[in-house]
């Protein structure tokens, strides 16, 4: 029924639970650390394959690596590492048992940290397992971080500007394909990449002027547009690329990239450089997007008035901004944002364009940028969590086990990014606050 | 005040029905002149005028795509200028082709049942002889329907009761997927008696759905996970867990090269209604079944009150005593449980066997279906079966005319996009001054002005003043009128706008007339 006010009703109750007063879950967090810490004693340590080693690789011929500072390839016992690294994370569960213990409300950077030690501890514990008797490329490894998390960042920040300004954004995987599809589809027509990046955000705004048309305009529920319009999106798509790019693939649909643009002498750095300065024009544009929005948001008019329509709009509407054209602008710049991001799906990554081939990101994206806090740096991290994990299940997949080696069957690996995107919005997510006027239409009176 | 709004038929259009005839009794002739202007307005405001005239618009951008995606159409537009009729006759022709198709495949197959006609008169038939076996490949087309309509009827009704409690439950797909999973398994690996079969079959197909609905609803009670993403991510695993099932020996037997499963025992197969030659099969009956527990479900029962009390007012719902997170558990498991009965149901009447692809888009049809069926069951069981026969024509249009199945998902969603903004179908169609208090009382003396005029001159400047400047002749309507934005039957207080805003879209209020 009225499922909209009980909605944001729900999650705002979730946040107005600042009292100083221990919550009843306090004991959740430690807990899963501590369960997950046996299991990796357990599995990855104790149980591992007996006189296996693990190989990072890292640095590379020809890179800036005076005196090799930088090993070329790191060699480890595989059990050993392990049990060394799962002691590690249970350590920073105990911490975390010992601080929640201690005080009701512990200081969030201490809270933060002992889980930064514990996933990192946990991480490469399980990375010292997986390729047990194989190497792994490191780089590699964060290169695929880093361009699979563009089209989440670029998604999550779309998110992050409509839901500041109060309109709920789940469009975004309609966004991202209408992007993959303008870039493939103007970029081959006119057989340049360029112009396809510049199609992309373009025809990303036909997504998000039918999102505010009906959710700004017509005032229908918000998450029903979205999931509709995402619908629409597919069935669009796939009605052009079953019907005119299959006619003349090569007219409509031709695979192009845009240019890698390697940064001289930075892009030399051993492991980081090829990871940061070694990327395409999205990338960059990506780093550029987050820090301006940082910004705008935080530090200018055009930042406080966006967040006064999210979170208050009559108090905003009093004092004369518009509110409905905020965000009726909101929403478009969020949409075009997404189209980039779709455009790295397409000529970011040199394929044509394929049926549904967002393939969830757009909701990944959004549970980004529910995680990331709705700032356009934790949206950024948050992307970036899940790309690892996007790309760690890619590289598992593509180096082949070796003799004795352990085997996670592919499936469970393409889960991978879905499970730990369920984990984190059930984990983590918890109290963030939501702007507090989300998914509520304004009309003037 | 939701519960009211909740109940189908408690308020809305009915009312003004019966208030045909107002105050002092007007001469006969002018009051059936007054009673037609009336309902003349009625029909203008009216949400049946809106979801007809949302699938006409619906269909004419479905047109606009079939002639984007047509080559001949494509190539006569070149030439345009030059002979414009050829452009015009290729874009009718491809047009009502692929509609015509459409229809051919979803309802009536006319040429077919001719055919047969033909073949049997010649063969020297006649009489009930030729009409049973022409009529049986005539309306193979209609049993498809309902084939198809069976399961997205039962997954819109598990949708339904989500999205009356309040959560918007995406996972459709995954709990197809685990719940044809279960069904399955049960079906072509355990040996039972032959109804203790297929019931335990459907049974575990309904608890696996519960359960991975109730994941959802856990995540939401005890985190506060968002159960729109929660949903959508265990979609997701579904699919992948689905994929490794069948490289396992468990679930593909003696060819494990191939990523199907065995067929579906006999003694768990849903029978067949029409005998082997149709796959319409008994769980069409489950399907009916699943309304009426949603109806009783939502309607008469104390766990269904609890559910719309949560959703209408989550905050309200508390403190009259019901727990907000355990309901969430209790209403996604629910919703999971329907979902998974019809992932069951799918997998033992029509499908018989697990694929990679078995759950197809009925997760996500299911969703369009309960939004556009109001989330009522007769709602449901009417969009469900337009559902089905849209899929179904549009499978026979992509074989027959090339024009790919995408093109009625497009359709179906258009549809649900204009019938929940109800304004903008009539902005399009030019009514947008019915909804206005003022504009509506100068259609009205307009329409007046040129039926009056024929009419009795001597009556006519009274009949003119008499609706026009006074609300009260014509109540209901001009109440409704008050609130422009917002559908009239749903036409709460302004300051209620997101309240307004939800009922517009998944409310039943709309479709009350239906429901009751």
């Amino acid at each position: 029924m009225t499922t909209a006010s009980a909605v944001v009703a729900d999650d705002s109750e979730i946040q107005k639970k600042v009292a100083d007063v221990r919550p009843d879950s306090w004991w959740h967090l430690p807990a899963t650390t501590t369960v997950l810490g046996a299991v990796a004693l357990v599995l990855f340590g104790l149980r591992g394959i007996p006189g296996a080693e693990s190989s990072f690789a890292l640095a590379r011929d020809g890179d800036l690596n005076p005196l090799g500072i930088v090993p070329e390839q790191i060699t480890v016992p595989s059990i050993g590492t392990a049990i060394a690294l799962a002691v590690i994370a249970l350590v920073a569960s105990a911490g975390l048992w010992v601080l929640h213990a201690r005080v009701a409300r512990p200081r969030p950077a201490a809270r933060i940290s002992l889980i930064a030690v514990f996933a990192a501890a946990w991480i490469l514990a399980f990375m010292t397992w997986v390729i047990s008797e194989r190497a792994l490329d490191v780089a590699t490894l964060l290169q695929g971080t880093l361009a699979l998390a563009v089209p989440l960042a670029f998604g999550a920040l779309s998110g992050v500007l409509s839901e500041r300004s109060g309109v709920i954004n789940i469009a975004i995987e309609g966004q991202l394909l209408f992007g993959a599809f303008g870039a493939a589809l103007v970029g081959s027509l006119a057989g340049s990449a360029w112009v396809g990046l510049l199609a992309a955000p373009v025809m990303a705004l036909v997504m998000g002027a039918l999102l505010a048309l009906f959710a700004v305009g017509y005032r229908v529920q918000q998450i029903i547009v979205g999931v509709v319009l995402n619908v629409l999106a597919i069935g669009i798509t796939s009605f052009f690329f079953g019907t005119v790019m299959r006619q003349n693939p090569g007219m409509f649909n031709s695979p192009m990239r845009l240019p890698t643009l390697r940064i001289p002498v930075l892009a030399d750095i051993p492991v980081i450089g090829r990871v940061l300065f070694e990327q395409n024009v999205l990338v960059y544009l990506m780093w550029i997007i987050v820090a301006v929005l940082t910004v705008a948001l935080f530090r200018t008019r055009w930042g406080l008035r966006v967040r006064a329509v999210g979170e208050h709009p009559r108090a905003a509407d009093t004092v004369g901004i518009a509110v409905n054209r905020t965000r009726w602008i909101n929403v478009l710049l969020g949409s075009a944002v997404a189209g980039l991001g779709g455009a790295t799906l397409t000529i970011g990554t040199g394929v044509a364009f394929g049926e549904e081939m967002s393939a969830g990101k757009g909701y990944i994206a959004l549970a980004a940028m529910i995680l990331g806090r709705y700032h356009p740096i934790g949206a950024l991290l948050a992307a970036l969590t899940f790309a690892f994990a996007d790309s760690l299940q890619l590289r598992l997949g593509t180096t082949s086990a070796a003799e004795g080696g352990v085997a996670i069957p592919g499936d469970f690996l393409l889960m991978l990014p879905y499970v730990v995107a369920l984990f984190a919005v059930a984990g983590v997510v918890g109290r963030v606050r939501v702007p507090a006027a989300n998914g509520t239409p304004y009309v003037k009176q | 005040m939701s519960t009211a709004v909740a109940d189908p038929g408690s308020t809305g259009s009915a009312p003004g029905v019966g208030s045909g005839s107002t105050g002092t009794p007007p001469p006969p002739e002018e009051q059936a002149e007054a009673r037609f202007a009336q309902m003349l307005q009625k029909i203008a405001r009216g949400d049946l005028l809106v979801v007809v005239m949302s699938f006409v618009f619906a269909f004419l951008v479905g047109s606009v795509l079939i002639i984007i995606a047509d080559e001949e159409v494509r190539e006569t537009l070149g030439y345009f200028f030059d002979r414009p009729s050829d452009a015009l006759t290729a874009i009718w022709q491809s047009v009502t082709q692929a509609y015509g198709a459409m229809f051919r495949g979803a309802v009536f197959d006319g040429p077919g049942f001719s055919r047969i006609v033909e073949d049997l008169r010649a063969a020297g038939g006649s009489g009930t002889y030729v009409l049973f076996p022409a009529l049986a490949t005539g309306l193979r087309p209609l049993t498809e329907t309902l084939t198809v309509a069976t399961p997205l009827i039962i997954a819109a009704a598990g949708m339904a009761v989500s999205f009356r409690a309040g959560l918007f439950n995406i996972g459709g797909t995954g709990q197809l997927i685990v719940g044809a999973m279960a069904a399955g398994y049960i079906g072509f690996t355990w040996d039972l008696p032959i109804v203790v079969h297929l019931l335990i079959a459907l049974l575990g197909g309904l608890l696996a759905g519960a359960v991975w609905g109730g994941i959802a609803g856990f995540l939401k009670a005890r985190f506060g996970a968002n159960e729109v993403i929660s949903t959508i991510m265990l979609n997701w695993i579904a699919t992948y867990l689905l994929f490794f099932a069948l490289k396992t020996a468990a679930f593909t037997g003696a060819n494990q090269s191939q990523p199907t499963s065995p067929s579906v025992s006999d003694s768990a197969i849903l029978p067949s209604l029409l005998g082997s030659g149709f796959r319409l099969h008994a769980g069409l009956f489950l399907a009916a079944g699943a309304a009426v527990v949603l109806w009783w479900l939502m309607s008469r029962s104390t766990l269904g009150f609890q559910f719309r009390a949560v959703g209408s007012n989550s905050r309200a719902a508390q403190v009259a005593g019901i727990s907000p997170s355990r309901t969430a558990f209790l209403v996604m498991a629910v919703a999971g449980a329907l979902v998974g009965l019809a992932g069951a149901v799918h997998v033992l009447g029509t499908e018989k066997r697990l694929t990679e692809g078995v759950a197809g888009s009925i997760g996500f049809d299911a969703i369009t279906v309960a939004l556009l069926g109001r989330s009522g069951p007769v709602g449901i069981v009417l969009a469900g079966l337009l559902f089905a026969a849209l899929s179904t024509g549009g499978r026979f249009m992509e074989t027959n005319q090339g024009v790919p199945l995408d093109l009625v998902q497009v359709i179906q969603v258009l549809v649900v996009l204009f019938i929940a903004a109800p304004p903008l179908v009539r902005t399009l169609i030019g009514l947008r001054r019915v909804d206005h208090p003022g504009a509506g009382a100068r259609v009205l003396r307009a329409q007046r002005a040129t039926s009056g005029a024929t009419q009795s001159s001597s009556a006519g400047t009274q009949t003119e003043a008499d609706p026009a400047t006074d609300p009260s002749a014509i109540p209901s309507a001009e109440v409704a009128a008050q609130d422009p934005g917002a559908p009239p039957p749903a036409a709460g207080s302004p300051s209620g706008a997101a309240t307004d805003a939800a009922t517009d879209a998944d409310d039943p209020t709309d479709a009350k007339g239906d429901e009751r």
